[in-house]
């Protein structure tokens, strides 16, 4: 019936309620449609077939009124039972903790592991998800999994599901958040237990642009652009390269020149979805060290960032 | 051979004055009907406009026709503006107030004044919505979702919160004048189950007005104090809760979405009666459905929040209920289909559009039944399965039926009768564009597209092209009775009382009806749709 995945535990049990109640509801169109166009034909303005006055008919109305009653409540009670589970977690669930934010998701296992954007799990084991919102509500779903489950800053919602068949899945963010909502998007990689344990293990390095980076910290820039920071600041994560809109309405490419004036400029271009609040570091910062800022921008993308942090 | 004295026809309330000052200042609920029809037609296009621009976008996965910033403003404009200015007024603002009085043989409505009073609002409302417009615009979504609305979007918020406010007030009287008036200016002999099914969806939906739209005020007010004076009612970080606006606003919202679809429902009980030449089957059946949907559907807001952290036993609760509503619609549809039933029918264009309106708002219902089932829901919710869903209702059903009754209240209204090829073309044309504009966001929703995506991923393409051709269809429909309609205001054929044989009080006086509606106050002696 459908070109998604399962690639969850409920998946399955999901798309048989959704066949179901699509093939009680396709039975309903068929007969009004067959009666409506039956009588259309039949009773059309000039046809000789014959017409009585209308009656009143009570068992008729009381046919129509309870039979959908009672099919709508059997669809109810069998959606009921699914959602309970839906809803209860194992007690043996593996947590996962998921921080979303304008506009990425950051994920961090217990071990320590950390990654952005993705989410790797492994086959057959139940993974319960504890979220949160640093800003505004995010929602994590995962259609291959049938999952969902809005993100509320300062409260934590849970979401959990049992992967049964490794791949690579879509994660999206659900629910509006602003300007790159549709860009709130990565991957759910489920893998077999062994590579995943391998996975957790792995110290992937390589290093960052050394002396941008500590230079992004020593002026202070992490403080507002880094993704645990509580100033609404953009995060510039896979920033160069791209297109940038701007709270006027245009957009821009995100070349050196733009990543230089907006260190130095700040004000000249500011990106839509945030207040004009940074200060400008012009004569404070010299153009060396500008450009080792650039050049650790350059190689400040979720990709560097996963693999950098298993280190 | 005797001589005829001639005697001048009535004045018909269009010949009342011609100068703009007897419009803006007239008490004629008739009048009334129009200006609302003027303002709710510009509207509609406008977010039309919007619309057309986000299916623009949509052509390709990526977003390059405009930045996102400008996109997100787009579908909430689009959004605002047509449930707002469009959908909630149209049919009880404009054919509700020229058919009203008409129909229970009233002269007017209960305060004339409050109801000019209302359309000053509706205008006031509709300029701050367009100043937010012009000034830049707001992103929020047309639902203001917090704390993003409060604290994040840096966009006109508050000027698009405002003209809903006003607006609001504006339905508020409305509703207010439509209760008092079924209750106390009914003809003689006009009893309650004497009522036509149209004028029990106006009451049904007066109640629905008076008693849910202020609380949107409240939540509005407070999403501007929060705004304003960073007090924190629905930010967490000023210990405030964001799923209690959620609660607020669709405690209203809900609700609000029968505010739209009962008074089509009404419009269509007419349109098929005359066109069938049937009386409705199953009369008290329809009224008590139509009651009925108006008391639960208070009582469904939370199954737009089965996923936004709601508890579970609660979001249980809402889903038996949200199943409990289908079955009074589910008893109008089986009505409406059953009064066909060895019917004379006729396929005049008021006809098509109730056919059309059947069959299409079957389809919405049927599909809510699956955003019901929470199961379900959590894997459809947000995503284009909803948009679709709801547009089935609101567009392909409430507008719709709009149409439908413009068409058949427009020789009554105007006069004159307009094109019949064209207005049978431009309904068949907007049947077939919405199906080919809507179904396939099902599709794309099942295979989980979210809603409000400004790029999306390529595989989703296919589904969204075909979504932007349909709409290019439907876009010509719309504009193709724009056209036949004006031109019929001067060189249609003169309609006549009653060009369709129908039996309401509205065909017993003249087309178009003198000022005070009847010569003679009627009197009723048998109930409605007497036909065979």
């Amino acid at each position: 019936m459908n070109t998604l995945p399962q690639a969850s535990s409920f998946a399955p049990d999901v798309d048989h309620l959704f066949d179901a109640l699509l093939l009680l509801c396709g039975l309903v169109v068929v007969g009004v449609f067959a009666a409506m166009i039956f009588f259309c034909v039949r009773y059309r303005r000039g046809s000789a077939a014959e017409r009585m006055p209308a009656r009143a008919h009570l068992g008729v109305e009381l046919t129509w009124t309870l039979l959908p009653f009672v099919l709508f409540m059997g669809i109810f009670g069998w959606s009921v039972h699914l959602w309970i589970r839906l809803r209860t977690p194992p007690k043996d669930a593996q947590p996962i903790y998921v921080v979303a934010k304008q506009w990425m998701w950051k994920v961090q296992h217990p071990d320590g592991a950390r990654e952005i954007d993705t989410l790797h799990v492994p086959v057959g084991r139940p993974i319960r998800l504890v979220m949160t919102s640093q800003d505004v509500i995010h929602s994590f779903y995962v259609p291959a999994f049938r999952v969902k489950q809005d993100v509320l800053p300062d409260r934590y919602t849970e979401l959990w599901f049992t992967a049964t068949q490794a791949g690579t899945f879509n994660l999206f963010c659900a629910e509006f958040c602003g300007t790159d909502h549709s860009r709130m998007h990565g991957e759910v990689i489920v893998m077999a237990p062994a590579d995943y344990a391998r996975w957790l293990q792995a110290h992937a390095g390589i290093g960052l642009a050394a002396q941008g980076e500590r230079l992004f910290r020593q002026f202070g820039c992490s403080g507002c652009h880094d993704p645990q920071s509580g100033v609404h600041a953009p995060d510039l994560y896979d920033l160069y390269g791209h297109t940038v809109p701007l709270s006027d309405g245009s957009q821009v490419l995100a070349d050196e020149r733009y990543l230089q004036d907006s260190i130095l400029l700040p004000k000249k271009q500011i990106a839509a979805g945030y207040a004009p609040i940074m200060p400008s570091f012009q004569g404070r910062i010299g153009a060396e060290d500008v450009l080792a800022l650039v050049a650790y921008l350059k190689t400040r993308t979720h990709a560097a960032e996963d693999t950098d942090e298993h280190r | 051979m005797s001589t005829v004295e001639r005697v001048p026809p009535p004045r018909s309330y269009l010949e009342e004055g011609y100068g703009l000052r007897s419009w803006l200042t007239t008490h004629d609920h008739k009048r009334i009907a129009i200006l609302y029809a003027l303002g709710i037609t510009f509207f509609f296009f406008l977010g039309g406009l919007a619309a057309a621009l986000v299916r623009l976008e949509l052509v390709t996965p990526a977003g390059d026709l405009m930045s996102a910033e400008t996109y997100n403003k787009a579908f909430t404009f689009h959004g605002v503006v047509m449930v707002w200015f469009f959908l909630i007024p149209s049919i009880p603002a404009t054919l509700g107030n020229f058919l009203l009085p008409l129909m229970i043989g009233a002269r007017d409505v209960a305060f004339p004044r409050l109801n000019l009073f209302s359309w000053y609002l509706y205008v006031g409302g509709g300029v701050f919505t367009l100043l937010c417009l012009l000034l830049g615009g707001v992103d929020t979504g047309w639902t203001f979702y917090t704390p993003f609305s409060t604290l994040f979007s840096t966009s006109h918020v508050l000027l698009a919160v405002v003209g809903v406010f006003i607006v609001g007030f504006s339905s508020i009287f409305t509703g207010l004048n439509f209760i008092v008036t079924i209750h106390t200016l009914r003809a003689p002999g006009m009893t309650w189950f004497r009522l036509p099914l149209f004028v029990w969806s106006m009451y049904a939906v007066a109640l629905v007005m008076v008693l849910a739209t202020p609380v949107l005020a409240m939540t509005l007010s407070l999403i501007a104090l929060e705004r304003l004076f960073g007090v924190g009612i629905f930010d967490p970080a000023l210990g405030g809760d964001p799923v209690l606006f959620q609660h607020f606003f669709w405690f209203y919202s809900h609700p609000a979405v029968y505010i739209m679809i009962l008074p089509a429902m009404g419009v269509v009980s007419e349109l098929i009666t005359a066109g069938a030449r049937r009386r409705i089957f199953g009369y008290r059946f329809m009224v008590y459905a139509i009651i009925g949907i108006a008391v639960v559907g208070f009582l469904v807001w939370g199954h737009h929040m089965f996923v936004a952290g709601q508890s579970m036993y609660a979001s249980i609760v809402f889903s038996i209920l949200s199943f409990i509503i289908a079955v009074p619609s589910a008893i109008k549809v089986f009505n409406w289909t059953a009064t066909l039933y060895r019917g004379d029918i006729g396929f005049d264009a008021p006809m098509l559009y109730a056919l059309g309106f059947v069959g299409l708002f079957m389809l919405g219902g049927l599909t809510g039944l699956f955003l019901a089932a929470t199961a379900l829901d959590v894997n459809l919710t947000d995503t284009y399965f909803v948009v679709a869903h709801f547009h089935y209702i609101m567009v392909g059903g409430a507008v719709m039926a709009y149409l439908g009754g413009i068409h058949f209240w427009w020789p009554k209204i105007t006069g004159r009768m307009y094109s019949e090829a064209w207005a049978r073309f431009a309904a068949i044309l907007m049947f077939f564009g919405f199906n080919l504009t809507f179904f396939p966001q099902y599709i794309l929703g099942y295979e989980g597209m979210p809603r409000r995506y400004h790029e999306y991923l390529p595989q989703f393409q296919v589904w969204n092209v075909l979504s932007s051709a349909g709409a290019t269809i439907l876009g010509a429909a719309y504009l193709l009775p724009l056209f036949y309609l004006a031109w019929s205001l001067r060189h249609g054929a003169r309609a006549g009382p009653n060009p369709w044989d129908a039996r309401g009080l509205e065909w017993q006086t003249a087309s178009p009806p003198p000022p005070h509606n009847f010569e003679q106050t009627p009197t009723v002696t048998e109930g409605p749709y007497a036909y065979r």
